[in-house]
This record gives structure tokens, sequence and C-alpha cells, in this order.
């Protein structure tokens, strides 16, 4: 089994392949029920697939939760103007790690999402855009890409029905900043990532101006599932606004790190106790990052809470990319803050002014805070900082940075106090590197 | 300027990916397969990609300074890209670049004397659950020690 053994508790749609022999090829996918969404997809009209799509509450996996039925919905069909697929494999948010999954064990299951997402919207064309350190998977989808072709499940007439797609490979080459769909486009059209100003949104000008269907891995990888099993079949799975499974991706201090793939609405602290196997070395549980780096951490006692994205949304957190990152009672926050900020002040494309200056004074404000030499009006100018970023950048890289640093200074400001005037770190004698 | 047959069979495929007249889509592509190749991004190289896609040069370097992975200096045969962002950190990945700046004697986008190695700390690689990982040129390497970085380093200079 790749990576992590799987839990009991999981409840395994996307993920059913994942451990069988060949289960990137076609032909395992072909043995377990692989393409035949798509012979569904041919035989149904655009809105039959759309009402499906609806009825599974599939929201947006890549961090936003937008209804995926809905976004798809709004690609003007009748324009004529060329429609597109994209795929968005530039799967870079800190503590997220499923995607690559997806793609390595299943890439015909994302073949087969792109192809009901082009029927659905009259595309003949798609992309997957894959992040660039994920080489080895450019490969593996490239074979896919290839197999799909010999045996007509891609080009111009599929399954000889007439209906023609092509799809292709697109490498990334090191940008956070091209995870955000218009940035994204941007790279896909041979630019610097940049965010454009919305509206117009990709549905309506997106690749090359034209209407664009753009997807996180996963969200085109629920797509073959909803249309095999119905779309109630999969909306039972979650809970009422948040239907079926998703990839969490857990990461930190627990016994069982791994990418377990869950029901919505899973309760995190039993996510940690049971499928994760409790914190590591018998410490307790200080906090957790619940969707990856950009959402406001949870404290120990905000984490009886069901994984969905309006329960987040509730807590004034977010569920995001299913990235849930443990820390334990020895882990400083202010380090954790820290590093999160560098990471985005790294990452800042430079195009708007908030987030460029933003993070990069976070990050020497934080830093200088981390080594001791912080004063008392610190912590306070850490938090009017990146309260001011909110809100006023093209793309939501600001309030990525922004968000998680509002709450860390507010949920743990004794942390900060602690470290400031000249006092160690109080937790700079913790090394985390396990030897052997 | 001309690649391999396997490359330029790669970007002819390539450029007939994209609509007609969108040649340019092919160009942060283009420039990391033809790095890898020749080692770095040379002046020729952005010449080259221009001509190739029908930009200019100079719309080739704004690509070129925006991507972490394009780089105008070779790097060691081995790049070794240790990633200390937030779960790898958490399990001690800032402990282990420390330990392998000191074991190569080198620092962050360096490379050493013989030309073997390069170090790069990096932002998250997509290894959270895998952690401390680290990739060397494209192959990742997840759960890593000090012992294990020792063991690794020690395996790729007898692979020379």
């Amino acid at each position: 089994m790749p990576y992590n053994e799987p839990s009991p508790l999981e409840v395994k749609v996307l993920t059913r392949r994942f451990g069988l022999r060949d289960s990137a090829s076609l032909s395992t996918y072909l043995a377990t029920d692989g393409y035949t969404a798509l012979r569904k997809a041919i035989e149904m009209t655009p809105e039959r697939i759309l009402d499906e799509l609806k009825a599974s509450g599939l929201r947006g996996r890549g961090g936003a939760g937008f209804p995926t039925g809905m976004k798809w919905s709004f690609v003007p069909r009748d324009s004529a103007k060329p429609k597109y697929i994209v795929v968005n494999a530039d799967e870079s948010e800190p503590g997220t790690c499923k995607d690559r999954l997806l793609i390595e064990y299943d890439p015909h299951q994302l073949i087969e999402g792109m192809l009901i997402a082009a029927r659905v919207v009259g595309a003949a064309r798609g992309y997957i855009y894959i992040r660039g350190e994920y080489r080895y998977l450019i490969d593996i989808m490239d074979r896919a890409l290839a197999e799909a072709y010999a045996q007509g499940y891609l080009g111009p007439n599929i399954l000889a029905t007439g209906f023609g797609f092509d799809a292709s490979t697109h490498t990334g080459a090191g940008a956070y900043e091209c995870g955000e769909e218009s940035a994204l486009l941007e790279s896909l059209e041979g630019k610097r990532g940049i965010p454009r100003i919305r509206p117009p949104f990709p549905a309506v000008a997106g690749l090359y101006q034209s209407p664009t269907v753009l997807n996180n891995v996963e969200s085109y990888c629920a797509a073959p599932a909803i249309l095999r099993d119905g779309g109630a079949a999969f909306a039972a799975l979650g809970t009422p606004k948040n239907g079926g499974t998703r990839l969490f991706c857990i990461s930190g201090h627990v016994n069982r790190p791994g990418v377990y793939e869950l029901p919505m609405g899973f309760n995190l602290l039993r996510m940690i106790e049971e499928v994760a196997g409790g914190i590591s070395g018998g410490k307790k549980l200080k906090a957790v990052i619940p969707g990856g780096s950009s959402c406001p951490v949870l404290k120990a006692e905000e984490c009886d809470i069901p994984m969905d994205f309006d329960s987040l949304a509730k807590a004034k957190s977010m569920l995001g990319s299913g990235g849930v990152v443990v820390m334990d009672e020895d882990t400083c926050m202010v380090k954790a803050a820290l590093r999160i900020m560098r990471f985005y002040a790294h990452e800042s494309c430079g195009w708007c002014i908030p987030c460029r200056e933003g993070t990069l004074w976070l990050k020497k404000i934080l830093t200088r805070v981390h080594e001791g030499g912080g004063v008392a009006s610190d912590v306070g100018l850490i938090h009017e900082l990146a309260a001011n970023m909110l809100g006023r950048t093209f793309c939501p890289l600001g309030d990525a940075a922004a968000m998680p640093t509002l709450a860390f200074v507010e949920k743990f400001r004794d942390e900060f106090e602690a470290h400031l005037n000249g006092q160690p770190c109080p937790f700079e004698h913790v090394n985390r590197l396990v030897t052997a | 300027m001309t690649f391999s047959p396997q490359l330029e069979a790669r970007f002819d495929r390539m450029l007939k990916n994209y609509p007609p007249g969108k040649e340019r889509s092919a160009v942060v592509p283009m420039l990391m397969y033809a790095q890898d190749e020749i080692g770095s991004v040379t002046p020729e190289l952005v010449e080259e990609v221009a001509r190739r896609t029908g930009i200019t040069p100079l719309q080739v370097e704004e690509v070129v300074s925006y991507y972490s992975m394009l780089h105008r200096q070779p790097l060691g045969a081995h790049h070794i890209q240790i990633c200390t962002n937030i779960s790898c950190m958490l399990a001690g990945g800032a402990e282990l670049w420390d330990h392998a700046c000191k074991k190569l004697g080198i620092g962050h986008k360096e490379v050493t004397a013989d030309g073997q190695y390069s170090l790069e700390e990096v932002e998250c690689i997509g290894a959270c659950s895998w952690a401390p990982a680290l990739q060397v040129n494209y192959e990742f390497h997840h759960g890593m020690t000090p012992e294990k970085l020792d063991r690794l380093i020690e395996s790729l200079r007898k692979l020379q």
C-alpha cells in the first residue's frame, strides 16, 4: 500500500483503486467500472448531468468550497468561442498532499472527470496543469493520456460516438501563486503567474478569454462516482450541504499521519484520535490548522467540530484544501506563524502592494518577536498589518497570509507576549528531529 | 540551437497542444524540459524559446525571472531540495536542513566545489503526511532523518 496504511474508518470512493495492482493502468480502470460514467454522460443531456452534480452536493475541493455543479452551469454553452477544461494540479498549499495520490494511483479517474465536464459545457480541449515539482506525476499522466488515446477514450471520435476531446499535461515551474485560478490561466498562456481582476470569472472569460471550467483534481475525480452511483448516493455519504467524502491529509504530531478519505462532516477530534492514532509521544493537543496553511488555527478546545465547509466557517476558519496540520503542546505558535508568513512572503507575486509589502513586513516583525527582539507594541502591530491586508488584493493570497496570522495572535496572544523584551523562545529546547 | 531528438519530438507534440496562434503557452514547459537537458536557462535558450513560440526574448526573460524552478546557473548533479514548511518543520525539517548544510559545507542555492551537490531550502513540496521530506532532482524521499540523509548522499556519490 502506498505511503500510509488505510484506516478502517475510511469510506473509499475516490480512492477505491488505491492499492490495486497497476491501479494507474487503463486495464485496471476498465475492470473496476472505469469509463462507465463517461458512457452514461454521452447518453445524458448536459442539464441531466448538472442535475446529478447539484444533487451530489459536491463543493470545490481546491479550497473555496464553491458548489461544482453551479460553477459548471455558469459556462455559457451557446457562446461561439471554444470552451476549455482546465485541471488545477498545482497542489502547493502547505499541509496538502492528496492530488498527488489521485494522479499517481488513478489518473484515468481524472481523465474521465474531465470528459464529463467537457460533455456538460461542450468543450473539445483540456489541460492538466501540474506543478513542476511533480514531474513523475506528469510522466504517469502522460502515459495514461496515451493509453486513453490508443483505446479511443480521447481523440476526435470517442467510443465511436462522434464526441471529440483532446487533453494534455502542462508543467508549472515553481510558483504557489499559480494555484490561484486566474494566475494559473496566465501561466498556462505562457506568462508570469499574476492574478486577473474578476469579474469576469473564468467560466465566462478564462483561458484565451474563452469560457473555461477550472477545478481542483479532486473535484473532477468525484464526477465519475457521482454519475456512476447517482448524485443522491454521493450526497448521502456526507452532510446535507456538504456532499460526499473528501481526502484529508493529516500531518504533524500524530502517530499515523497520512491521506485518508473520510465522509464530509467527520469529527476532527475523532479524526486525530481514531484515524491518525492520537498525538505522538503521549503529548497533549495544542492546536490544529484544519485545511492548509491559509486556514485560521483552531485551539484544542475548538477541535470537537465536524469537518465540513459550513462548520469550519462558523468557527471562523476554513475547510480549505483538506490539509489537517496537528500541533502538540510543545509547538511554538510564534514560530508556526512565522514559518507560514515566510512562505507567503516568498510566494507573493508582488502584483498587489498590500500583499507584497504586508507579507514582507509581517515576516520581519514575526522574526524579530520570535528571536526575542520584540517590544509590547509589536503584537498589536502584527494584528493591525494583517487586518489591513484583508480584502485589498486581486487574489486570495493576501487574505491567505493575513487570516492565519490574525488567528495566531488572537488565540495565542500570551505566547507572543512571552517572547517579548529579550526573553528566549519558551520552546527553544524542543528538537523535533527523529534520529536513526 | 537544437536539442536531442527526443526533446525535439516532445516540442513538436507540445506546440500542437495549443490552438494556432497560442504557441506562447508552451514557454514554461519548453524552458523546463530544455533546462533539464542543458542544465540551466542560458541566453541562447531564451532566444531559442522566443523564436519557437513567436514572442520576444524579453517576454521569455519575464517568465524566467518569475518561476522558482527556472535557474540561470547550473545546479549540482544532485540537487537536494529540503522542505522546511509547516508540516516538515513540525517533524524536524529545519534541523534536517541545518544538518545538510553542515554535511555538505554549502548553503541555500549553493553548489559543492566538485559540482556534485547543490542545496535548496524549498517551500511545501506536497509530502506533508510523510514529513520531513526532500527531493533529489525530481525524486521524492519521505520520512527523512539525518542518518538517512547521510546514507542518501553517500549512495549518490557512488552512483557517479
